[in-house]
């Protein structure tokens, strides 16, 4: 038998992933879309949920303190950076949920050690091969009507999703994705060559997904100019899909401000806080917005004194924003406590990210969060 | 008994070494250490054996490009401008200029890597670009980007240390990492821990404070800001006492890269890496141990290095051909090499190759880019499908509807060489371009069925083109041309 006799026999063998489609059940609770931005190479939380009224932040920040006055102001406490004014009508709303003091016990400051542990949900000294929401939706499949598990817009790998049971696409738009769809031709097979089983596997979750994907539809919501706005758009006709697709992660970046930050940090906000008020808008639209919640993550915050060339080193814990209609707006959490910094001057958590994981997977999807990320972990209050 | 087997084995291995490495050996060599081969490349190789096909490619080495350099790069230092105190109209055309040298850089490399007699000497440049990975989106000028390039190949397969300690002083990597405006009185951490995570040791072989300590060392590298050269300002230097990784003293930058240097971490991380790109994705502990203690002995001259590499049984073994998931600038530059396509503009290219997700000269951040199975996502992996479609089936595949709507999002990752200030106006520009252009990239059929040695057969064909079995059986009726073109489409053309 030669290799490609082989590889032809094998061609029967089924393949674990229709498998799985095959055998899922459907589970209502898993029609809510989680829609995830993250935000590449570590976001400042300080300029970004202000404790304006604290007088250590000024002291920590001569250069970057934003000014009192241009605060965007939720709290007698804690305001928003003024670019992120575009949120302000959901916190109003109380749909905005603030998040303060995001992070882990043990923190790594490395960018790439960092979000694997935020991508895996592994604890700081262990190495996990498979993210959280892959984990996640091996145990508890998506409906297989689904058009896919999650969807990650433009570049960046498949972060959270990354794993080997779950159905996962890359897309800049789901008009272009179906466009060059046809193009994938070739049955799954089993090779031996695990580079191979990847390009088969990724070429069938194409397939499947092509045929429960439509193009784009119009909105009124008219969506920012740049990479974010046009994610942004993409997110919004992936909620429109017909077929449910559970996850939908965008980025933006790189937030790694290590110099000269104001004007860095200050358009990557705008681009943010616009871009995410649009999806709302769109989302209203269609009548989505009840029924999906957008949530940031990143691998850290920065460093709350600024350092010497205008910018702010790698920190720890950070804030993070969850907003949606089903949201319950307001501060969770613990506002930075910036006279309690560690030996490398950085902020103490109050948050494990393994909590906010498991408010999305208990009280988002209704599915049991303590085999997903290996312990219980209490969850937050906010959906 | 026992003795007699090991007797055969040995026998066998050194038997395989002194054999005519063959077709198949040819291409897999060929293949692994460039970009693609053409066939009349891979016969010249076949009759050669291991050592001396290796000794070949490694004596072909460069220290310089064939390709002259672009006009820009050589021009006289455009100092550096804030964009605050330009007006809006000057601040566009500044960054239009800016983006217009940086493809104009990409095309260049890309360029280069098709008409260089050694295209090793591109794969590790390449290589390195991707180890000290650095980007156009915060150094911003291109002209220091393509000085990076020169130093990167200069030591391509010249020596680590001395890469090292150039790569410390590079003014675009002073810039990228934040080293160029580190003070004594608060030193940025930012290159002293890069360094040790990704240049030198990996991570987990050092601690926060060995990161703190060696920052201080770092400060008063620095750059002139009128040449752009690197400059030493004794004023920004931290004269005090450290200690990194148990040692203590006066140090500065040079004294702290020869700690890690000293280090067999170094070594170690240095031949892992070499493994993951040219034998397979699972290293071999053992084999590893070894090439890392010959390239620390060597002083790390990295020829020996890839002597030892190269010649290797790990290498050359059936099992690890096709193993590697190849990049975009494989797929793009080894497509145009094998197939013997010359385009008088290769910006299209240099953008196609960005839309597959290696923007040369920006990696995604100082990481480099992933590669392997993260180079695929149905987004890439139907771009690639894409483009071989339109170089394949030459105008016909080129409908205007898929013309006119190319990936706003992707684009503005791929196009913009320099980020945000690149505008949205150039995304679409550039996105045109290259619809446009890769018109004119189309396969020429007669002519290289022409350059195929006589009696070149459908198996030959396949040998050639693939490194790996076809997955999708090839009608038997197929004429040469519709043979090569099932090859292309097949999955098996993203391996390596």
């Amino acid at each position: 038998m030669d290799r490609r006799d082989f590889l032809r026999f094998s061609s029967l063998i089924p393949f674990g992933g229709m498998l799985r489609l095959a055998h899922a059940a459907t589970s209502p609770g898993t029609r809510r879309l989680l829609v995830l931005v993250e935000l590449k190479g570590g976001n400042d939380g300080l300029n970004t949920v202000v404790p304006y009224a604290d007088p250590l932040y000024a002291q920590l920040r001569p250069r970057l303190a934003i000014e009192r006055d241009q605060v965007v102001q939720l709290t007698e406490r804690a305001g928003l950076h003024p670019e992120l004014a575009p949120l302000k009508p959901v916190w109003d709303a109380r749909q905005l949920a603030v998040v303060q003091g995001v992070g882990y016990p043990d923190p790594n400051l490395s960018h790439f050690r960092s979000i694997e542990i935020w991508d895996t949900a592994s604890k700081s000294d262990e190495y996990l091969d498979e993210g959280w929401l892959a984990r996640a939706f091996e145990r508890s499949p998506s409906p297989a009507a689904f058009a896919a598990d999650g969807v990650v817009v433009g570049a960046g790998g498949m972060g959270p999703l990354a794993g080997r049971g779950v159905r996962t696409l890359a897309l800049a738009s789901p008009e272009q994705f179906l466009r060059n769809a046809r193009l994938a031709r070739s049955e799954p097979t089993a090779s031996g060559n695990p580079a191979l089983e990847h390009i088969l596997r990724v070429e069938h979750d194409v397939r499947v997904s092509a045929e429960r994907l439509h193009p784009g539809r119009g909105f009124a919501a008219a969506f920012p100019q740049g990479a974010f706005g046009n994610a942004a758009g993409t997110a919004a006709q992936l909620a429109a899909n017909p077929a449910g697709i559970a996850v939908v992660r965008l980025s933006l970046g790189s937030f790694d401000t290590h110099a000269n930050q104001k004007g860095t940090h200050a358009a990557l906000l705008r681009q943010l806080g616009e871009g995410l008020a649009s999806l709302r808008a769109a989302l209203m639209e269609i009548d989505r917005w009840d029924s999906t919640v957008i949530a940031t993550y990143a691998e850290f915050g920065r460093r709350p004194r600024e350092n010497e060339s205008g910018g702010t080193d790698h920190g720890t814990s950070s804030a993070h924003f969850v907003m949606g209609g089903a949201v319950k707006g307001g501060l969770y959490g613990a506002a930075p406590q910036l006279a309690r910094l560690d030996g490398n001057g950085n902020l103490p958590y109050a948050v494990d990210f393994r909590s906010y994981y498991a408010t999305f997977l208990e009280r988002w999807w209704g599915m049991d969060a303590k085999p997903v990320l290996g312990d219980r972990f209490q969850a937050l209050e906010f959906v | 008994m026992r003795l007699l087997a090991v007797l055969a084995a040995l026998l066998a291995a050194a038997a395989a070494h002194a054999a005519p490495i063959g077709y198949d050996g040819a291409r897999h060599l060929l293949d692994r250490t460039g970009f693609g081969a053409t066939d009349r490349e891979v016969r010249e190789y076949a009759a050669l054996d291991r050592a001396a096909a290796v000794d070949r490619l490694l004596s072909g080495a460069r220290r310089e490009a064939v390709t002259p350099a672009p006009a820009f790069a050589t021009a006289p230092f455009a100092p550096f401008r804030r964009l605050k105190d330009m007006d809006p109209e000057a601040r566009k055309a500044y960054q239009r200029t800016l983006v217009q040298q940086g493809l104009e850089l990409r095309a260049w490399w890309i360029g280069e890597m098709l008409a260089t007699p050694s295209p090793l000497t591109e794969r590790m440049t390449l290589f390195w670009h991707n180890h000290f990975a650095t980007s156009q989106r915060k150094v911003r000028l291109a002209q220091l980007m393509y000085r990076q390039n020169v130093l990167l190949r200069r030591e391509a397969l010249g020596n680590f240390a001395a890469l090292l300690h150039g790569i410390a002083k590079d003014p675009a990597m002073l810039i990228w990492l934040d080293n160029a405006g580190s003070r004594r009185q608060a030193p940025n951490e930012n290159f002293a821990r890069e360094v040790m995570e990704l240049f030198t040791l990996g991570v987990g072989h050092y601690t926060e404070s060995d990161v703190k300590e060696a920052a201080r060392a770092f400060t008063g590298l620095s750059l002139d800001r009128d040449t752009g050269e690197y400059r030493y300002r004794p004023f920004f230097h931290d004269a005090g006492g450290k200690t990194v990784l148990g040692r203590t003293g006066n140090y500065d930058g040079d004294d702290v890269l020869d700690i890690l240097l000293a280090r067999p971490e170094t070594a170690r991380f240095v031949a892992q890496k070499v493994w993951r790109e040219f034998v397979s994705p699972t290293p071999e502990a053992a084999v590893v141990e070894r090439w890392a203690a010959l390239f620390r002995g060597a002083r790390y001259e990295i020829k020996p290095l890839m002597r030892a590499v190269l010649t290797s049984d790990a290498f050359w073994d059936p099992d690890n051909r096709g193993t590697l998931v190849k990049s975009p600038v494989d797929v793009v530059v080894g497509t145009l090499r094998t197939f013997d396509i010359h385009p008088s503009d290769l910006r299209p290219a240099a953008v196609q190759v960005a839309v597959l997700g290696q923007n040369l000269f920006a990696p995604p951040n100082v990481k480099g880019w992933p590669g392997g199975d993260a180079w695929i996502d149905s987004a890439t992996l139907l771009g690639r499908k894409q483009f071989v479609e339109r170089v394949f089936r030459g105008s016909e595949g080129m409908g205007a509807a898929s013309a006119m709507a190319e990936p706003e999002a992707t684009m503005a990752q791929a196009a913009g060489p320099v980020g945000a200030g690149a505008g949205p106006g150039a995304n679409a520009s550039m996105q045109r371009m290259m619809n446009r252009g890769l018109g004119s990239y189309a396969f020429n059929p007669q002519r290289w069925t022409h350059s195929l040695a006589e009696g070149e057969s459908a198996r030959d064909l396949e040998h050639l083109v693939l490194a790996a079995a076809p997955v999708n059986a090839i009608p038997a009726d197929a004429d040469a041309v519709e043979r090569v073109r099932a090859l292309v489409a097949d999955p098996a053309y993203q391996l390596r």
